[in-house]
This record gives C-alpha cells, sequence and structure tokens, in this order.
C-alpha cells in the first residue's frame, strides 16, 4: 500500500488534477456511451413497432 | 456446430443477447481489478511519481483505438469481398466506441503530457498519427450518415477505412521511426518488459476489460442495427410483437 491517508491518496503525489482528470473524463466517456445506447435501443424498437402496427393497420384498412 | 451459423443476423442476434451480460460483467469485474492494481498494489514510479498512473488508462485505450480500427478493416474488407450483411453490421457498430478510445487516450495523453513533457499537446508523430485515427473513425461515421442507401454507405465506409488503416502501423512504429518526445514501447513481442510486474500486470488487467466492454457495447449496437436492416423479416416482426 503506497498511501499514509485517504488526503495523500487524492493528492497523486501532487499530480491529483492530472490523475483524476484523466479517470474522471474516462468515467464520463464510458457512461454517456452507455446511456446513449440504452437510450437508443430503446427508441429503436419502439420506432420498429408503431411501423409495424402502422403497416398492419393500413394493410388491414385496403383489405 | 457451424461457425457459419453466426454470419446470419438472427443466429447473432440471439447469440450476442446471451453474451452481452456475460461480457458487461467480465468488463466489471476486471475493471475494478485493474483500479485495484493500478491504485493499490503498484508502486510508486521512481522518475515520474504517482502521475504515471495514468498509464493504466491510457495505454489500454490507446491500444483499443487502434485495435478496434483494425478490427472494423477486417470487417470492412470481409465484406467488400463476399458481400457478407453481418460484416458491415460490425463494422458499424464498432466505429463509435473506437473513437471513444481513441479520444481516451489523446485525452489522458495530455493530461500526462503538461506535467511530464510541459505541454498539452505537440504535433509529434505519433500524438499527430494518433488524432488522424480519431479524425478518420469521424469521417467514416459522418460518411456513413450522410448516404441514406444502406449498402452504398456500407461500401464507401469500408473502402475509407480501408484506405485509413495504413495509419495504424504508422502510428504503432512512430516511435521507432521518428525522433519522437512519446516514449518508446513499455512492451512489447520481442524484449521484456522495462516496467515493473505489478504495473504490467494492473495495464493488462484493463486492457482486457477495455476488450470486454468493447464487445459488450459493440454488440448491444450491432443488435439495434439487425433489428432495424431486418425489420421486415418474420423472425424480428415476432421479437417486435412478443416484448
Amino acid at each position: 500500500m503506497e498511501w499514509a491517508s485517504w488526503s495523500d491518496f487524492w493528492s497523486m503525489g501532487g499530480y491529483g488534477a492530472y490523475v483524476w482528470g484523466s479517470y474522471g473524463v474516462t468515467a464520463l466517456c464510458i457512461l454517456i456511451e452507455v446511456v446513449l445506447l440504452r437510450r437508443s435501443a430503446g427508441e429503436t424498437r419502439r420506432r420498429l413497432r408503431r411501423m409495424r402496427q402502422w403497416d398492419l393497420s393500413t394493410s388491414g384498412e385496403s383489405q | 456446430m457451424n461457425l457459419y451459423t453466426f454470419s446470419s443476423p438472427v443466429n447473432f442476434y440471439q447469440l450476442s443477447g446471451k453474451l452481452i451480460p456475460w461480457f458487461m460483467g467480465g468488463a466489471v469485474v476486471l475493471g475494478l481489478l485493474g483500479l485495484y492494481i493500478g491504485f493499490f498494489v503498484a508502486p510508486t514510479d521512481f522518475q515520474q511519481s504517482e502521475a504515471y498512473r495514468i498509464i493504466f488508462i491510457h495505454v489500454p485505450a490507446a491500444w483499443m483505438g487502434m485495435f478496434i480500427y483494425l478490427v472494423m478493416a477486417f470487417w470492412g474488407a470481409i465484406g467488400l469481398a463476399f458481400n457478407t450483411r453481418m460484416s458491415f453490421m460490425m463494422a458499424r457498430a464498432l466505429a463509435p466506441t473506437g473513437a471513444l478510445f481513441t479520444f481516451v487516450a489523446l485525452w489522458t495523453g495530455a493530461l500526462w503530457g503538461k506535467p511530464m513533457w510541459g505541454a498539452w499537446w505537440v504535433w509529434d508523430a505519433r500524438l499527430t498519427s494518433t488524432l488522424i485515427l480519431l479524425f478518420l473513425y469521424i469521417g467514416i461515421m459522418a460518411l456513413w450518415s450522410s448516404i441514406d442507401d444502406v449498402k452504398r454507405g456500407d461500401r464507401a465506409g469500408a473502402l475509407l477505412t480501408l484506405i485509413g488503416a495504413i495509419n495504424v502501423p504508422i502510428i504503432y512504429f512512430s516511435v521507432q521511426w521518428w525522433n519522437t518526445l512519446h516514449q518508446g514501447a513499455s512492451i512489447s513481442l520481442t524484449k521484456a518488459p522495462s516496467m515493473a510486474a505489478t504495473m504490467l500486470v494492473g495495464m493488462l488487467v484493463m486492457a482486457f476489460a477495455a476488450w470486454f466492454y468493447s464487445i459488450a457495447v459493440a454488440f448491444i449496437r450491432v443488435r439495434g442495427i439487425i433489428l432495424e436492416r431486418e425489420r421486415q423479416t418474420e423472425w424480428v416482426k415476432t421479437i417486435l410483437e412478443n416484448d
């Protein structure tokens, strides 16, 4: 273990801003990708379902 | 079992659906383990003090950015040669994640360069070629979204990907070919690694986490693309009605 205390850990030998700036932005990027992905997966399914229903209803009317 | 089975969208859709939780779970476990090793096991570097701990994301992200590009080029080539549907879908599903990792490599590199070199950015061979990699990803995605015809877009994107693939060996060997501020490879296939064993293990564990994560998100994305493109088929209609 390299750290005497939590404040020692967070300061990263004086390089805290650089180290946590790296890890923080990486975590943020991953979070954004996962959230966008979940949202677009749901949207794709909803949109395709709507298209399908529309297809069914129009084909029903034309008969 | 025939491997070609999974080149059909319906089978791949079902297989990837089963695999995603495992890859995502693996990514989380490996990521936490890698962070633990990186922050609590790996020693302080005698030259760079604690700033070097950026390596645990910088190097895996840079590897992933290059590797995903090569995988995209591979799928692009297969798609162009054999006109296989899944290949182009895989290429499209991988691009955003490749761009993300390339951006992370550049971002963490800037935050590492500032305290160590005194500059956020230099127009050095490796940095510049990595920036070109990011632009290639963005350019390929822009090309796809600008061409409405799916098949033409697929082929144009694959062609651009293949042309841009020349940039990947340039990135990789840039530190040998040119005088550069960027340090040489810390690990290579031919030499013993020039770093402490625990640092190396931490970096490799994080690299595996990045692999698992990339596979999981690419699978999630490709499933959306499959549904979209196969919407006229009976199996997609059944899926849409049943859940």
